[in-house]
């Protein structure tokens, strides 16, 4: 490891929040080249010591030294001047304007005599840049055209750009194809072989490992450890982040499939989306559902929820037919749908715990006329918080939205559970929640299972679909391309059938 | 998990209660009442609040209308058009000049043909904006034009004045069927009371409605996240149009008490009320944006709105300062509710 002097050092850094601490003096250093991995559950403190750096919050405590000399950010304008880069998760790019223009948007270069942008200038900065990071696009495409994995490349071409001492990634990996990441990766390792320094910040660990060379782990908003990356081991890290060890991360189910079919799909398909899709899943089965982004996965499921509309074949739940669904009639049904989507689909972000839990069963309170019982609401609401472990059982109070990733998803499982969901359709259900929240989610859906329900779980962690399914199916460019039994599973083949049409299989 | 119990905690104090309070706008009204009456001391006579609460009754029932379509991220224009054209074809049909049944005997099919005006133009708004997909800002300014001009031409079948006239004495005593007459020291309190009566039950039912009913539910949750409520099972497009067709049976209402108190059926009913209505409705706090909005926020408005009209009237401004004045505060309101959001609510 160098033993150069740090480029950003931040000590005793100290925050609360209405009198409630949520960082208790953290340390670490980020030396140049390098990237520190800062890990921890979520409501560790990461998003909060990232915010003080990036100048969104003001910390309370604590020193912070950029190149030595004192660093205080009064704004996150102050923090981009200074050298740093903040890559959120959510980015930051307006989609109606083009590559070039997102670059500089903060500044664009005027022309010498008229008060104009200075087109020509703009283009040969933008080519240059687009180059350094790998994209081959024209600089005039329009954001709204690039996928998710190019616009984060805009967004790292624009800190190279603002000539960043510090990058930080927050989550970079969660929505990138497999592809995405290894670019992604390539790009990481040439920002440190110019000198700049990385926070990176991820509940993929393994991605952690293979990126950084220092890590540090945050629970409760202190640091719990860090060093090199060769003195920790996967295992280390999450004993240090749960307070616990975690032998094994999915567990075991006691009762196996029974026979009889809870969804049978039949001949599905949708020109351009889903190609005579055929399968079934049975009482007390997990189906999981592989594929890349885009092959299709979450498009078949919306069609077995009645959300999008297919021209072929048709849906059997139990010993309804439904051939042209509608999400009330699959509700009715037995079907509950966690979609991958949290905020946008899955909550009401500004109303309360009670409020969202009963969306979905709102039949159950009520008496004659419609009249919500609302005593029963907070107790029923209540219950089910305390089933799905939420970090609080003030249900009427608390909204949504200042529960954290992984709370807000137990909200959303809570609201399916209401209807004890004869096939619960998973998209995504652990995607940005921490290992701790993982497995309350993995626990739920065993004790669901248990009871005789059945899941379609889709995921994009392989070691997900291999700890839960009972039986695995690939899709590729909405094609059904393998069905595997869990005694078959192995990663590579699985990793082959999500990324090549079957006839390239056979052949 | 320690920062959701941070954010959690909300700031507290007397002050920060006192603005995030469901009757923070009731407060302001009391304030505003005592600050004028060392101008206007008229205005705490039993005759000023008769008219006031008068006044307020028709207002009173439209917004609430309004104010389900705004909770699901709607709004509605046409409410005027609602209005002067359920006066002209009630009127059209009892008059006893020429009308299909003139006198009393055509009262209530009138009635029923002004509320059956209102909820097919809030029906036929509802559909628009859920089967066309079309901005509930842009179907009800077509529909506004639309239903405004075909109630004046409708009036030129049926009249060769401006409005429709000779309406029988059961219609045209409707208002004032029961009038409360209470004297109180030197001023008498005169208080009709079947229109009171009627905006009374309309703000009760909505506001049951909206507070403890499943529809009342549905009409949240589509206006906070129509796709949340789609994916939950609801019936989003029916909850739409449901609110709009509410929307326009509450104009119509307001239609019936207005053409009887002027003994008329006017094409130009209502006219001016638009603003004041939504001015109402968004001065109680309820959101454009929609998922966010309370049936005693509306009657706080309301009252508030009234109170203005009143005062400034009582002091003799002239239509334009009222104008002025109105606006004013209506912004006003809509940056107050933005900055107690952010200051009171948010971390």
């Amino acid at each position: 490891m160098s033993e150069a002097r740090p480029l950003l050092s931040v000590s005793g850094l100290a925050k609360s929040f209405f009198g409630v601490r949520v960082l208790h003096g953290v340390d670490f250093d980020v030396f140049p080249g390098e990237a520190l991995g800062l890990v921890g559950e979520n409501g560790s403190g990461k998003s909060t010591c990232v915010n003080i750096i990036g100048g969104v919050l003001k910390p309370d405590a604590g020193e912070m030294s950029l190149n030595g000399a004192p660093y205080h950010p009064l704004s996150p304008k102050g923090a981009a001047s200074a050298g740093i880069a903040f890559i959120h998760q959510e980015l930051n790019l307006f989609g109606n304007l083009s590559i070039e223009e997102n670059l500089f948007i903060e500044r664009l270069p005027k022309h010498r005599m008229l008060p104009l942008i200075d087109r020509r200038a703009v283009r040969a900065r933008a080519v240059q840049l687009l180059r350094e990071v790998e994209l081959d696009l024209p600089p005039t495409t329009p954001v709204a055209r690039l996928s998710q994995g190019e616009r984060q490349l805009i967004e790292i071409a624009k800190a190279i750009s603002m000539n960043a001492k510090v990058v930080i990634f927050d989550e970079p990996t969660t929505s990138l194809t497999r592809h995405e990441v290894d670019r992604l990766f390539t790009i990481i390792a040439r920002l440190k072989a110019r000198g700049i320094g990385m926070i990176y910040i991820s509940h993929a660990l393994d991605d952690v490992m293979a990126v950084c060379e220092r890590i540090t782990v945050l629970r409760d908003g202190a640091v719990l450890g860090g060093g090199p990356r060769d003195e920790f081991s996967l295992a280390r890290i999450i004993s240090l982040m749960v307070g616990r060890a975690i032998d094994t991360i999915y567990p075991e189910r006691m009762v196996p499939p029974r026979a009889d079919p809870v969804l049978r799909v039949e001949g599905l398909a949708q020109p351009g989306v889903a190609k005579d899709i055929t399968f079934d899943i049975k009482e007390g089965e997990v189906v999981g559902l592989g594929g890349l982004m885009g092959s299709g996965r979450s498009e078949l499921a919306r069609m077995i929820f009645g959300l999008d509309a297919f021209s072929r074949g048709r849906i059997i739940v139990g010993d309804k037919v439904l051939a042209n669904p509608t999400p009330r009639e699959a509700i009715d049904a037995g079907m509950a749908f966690l979609t991958e989507d949290r905020r946008g689909e899955g909550l009401l972000m500004d109303f309360s715990i009670a409020e969202n839990t009963i969306l979905a069963a709102l039949g159950r309170f009520a008496r004659a006329a419609g009249m919500l019982e609302w005593r029963k609401v907070v107790t029923e609401s209540k219950t089910m918080a305390g089933r799905v472990h939420l970090s609080t059982d003030r249900v009427v109070e608390t909204r949504a939205k200042h529960l954290s990733g992984g709370n807000q998803q137990k909200i959303v499982i809570g609201k399916w559970l209401m209807r004890m969901p004869k096939l619960f359709i998973l998209d995504e259900p652990t995607r940005g929640i921490d290992v701790g929240a993982k497995q309350e989610v993995y626990r739920i859906i065993n004790a669901l299972v248990e009871a005789g329900s059945a899941v379609l779980l889709i995921s994009s962690e392989i070691e997900e679909l291999m700890g839960l399914s009972d039986r695995i199916l690939t899709i590729y460019r909405g094609e059904l391309t393998g069905s595997f039994a869990r005694a078959a599973f192995d990663r590579e083949i699985l990793m082959g059938a999500v990324t090549r049409p079957p006839r390239a299989e056979a052949g | 998990m320690v920062p959701d119990a941070g954010r959690q905690a909300r700031r507290g104090g007397f002050a920060g209660r006192l603005v995030r309070s469901e009757y923070f706008v009731l407060l302001l009204c009391a304030l505003y009442a005592l600050a004028a009456y060392p101008f206007v001391p008229v205005l705490f006579s039993a005759e000023v609040a008769g008219n006031m609460i008068a006044d307020m009754s028709p207002l009173l029932i439209v917004a609430v209308g309004q104010t389900f379509v705004l909770v699901i991220a709607g709004i509605d224009l046409s409410i005027t058009a609602v209005i002067a054209l359920s006066a002209v074809v009630g009127a059209s049909i009892m008059t006893q000049a020429g009308g299909y049944l003139p006198g009393n005997g055509g009262v209530l099919p009138a009635i029923l043909a002004m509320l059956g005006v209102g909820g097919a133009v809030g029906l036929l708004n509802g559909l628009s904006v859920t089967r066309l997909n079309m901005p509930p800002f842009l179907v009800t300014l077509a529909t506004r034009m639309f239903f405004a001009g075909l109630a004046i031409w409708y009036t030129t079948f049926h009249t060769t004045s401006s409005s429709i006239a000779d309406l029988p004495p059961l219609f045209t005593g409707l208002y004032d069927f029961v009038v409360l007459t209470l004297p109180i020291g030197e001023s008498v309190l005169t208080l009709p009371l079947l229109p009171v009566l009627i905006a009374v039950i309309v703000v009760i039912g909505a506001h049951v409605t909206l507070s403890r009913t499943m529809l009342g539910r549905w009409i949240y949750a589509v206006g906070a996240n129509r796709r949340t409520a789609r994916v939950s099972g609801i019936p989003v497009e029916s909850t739409i149009i449901l609110a709009f067709t509410i929307c326009g049976v509450c104009a119509a209402l307001t239609g019936i008490l207005m053409s009887s108190r002027l003994q008329t059926g006017s094409p130009i009913l209502g006219e001016n009320v638009l603003l004041d209505v939504i001015g109402a409705v968004v001065i109680g706090g309820t959101s454009l944006f929609g998922g966010k909005g309370k049936i005693v926020w509306t009657l706080s408005g309301v009252l508030f709105l009234v109170l203005l009209d009143t005062t400034l009237k009582l002091l003799g401004a002239s239509l334009f300062l009222i104008f002025i004045i109105k606006g004013a505060v209506i912004l006003a309101a809509a940056t107050l509710d933005t900055l107690r959001n952010r200051i009171f609510v948010e971390h």
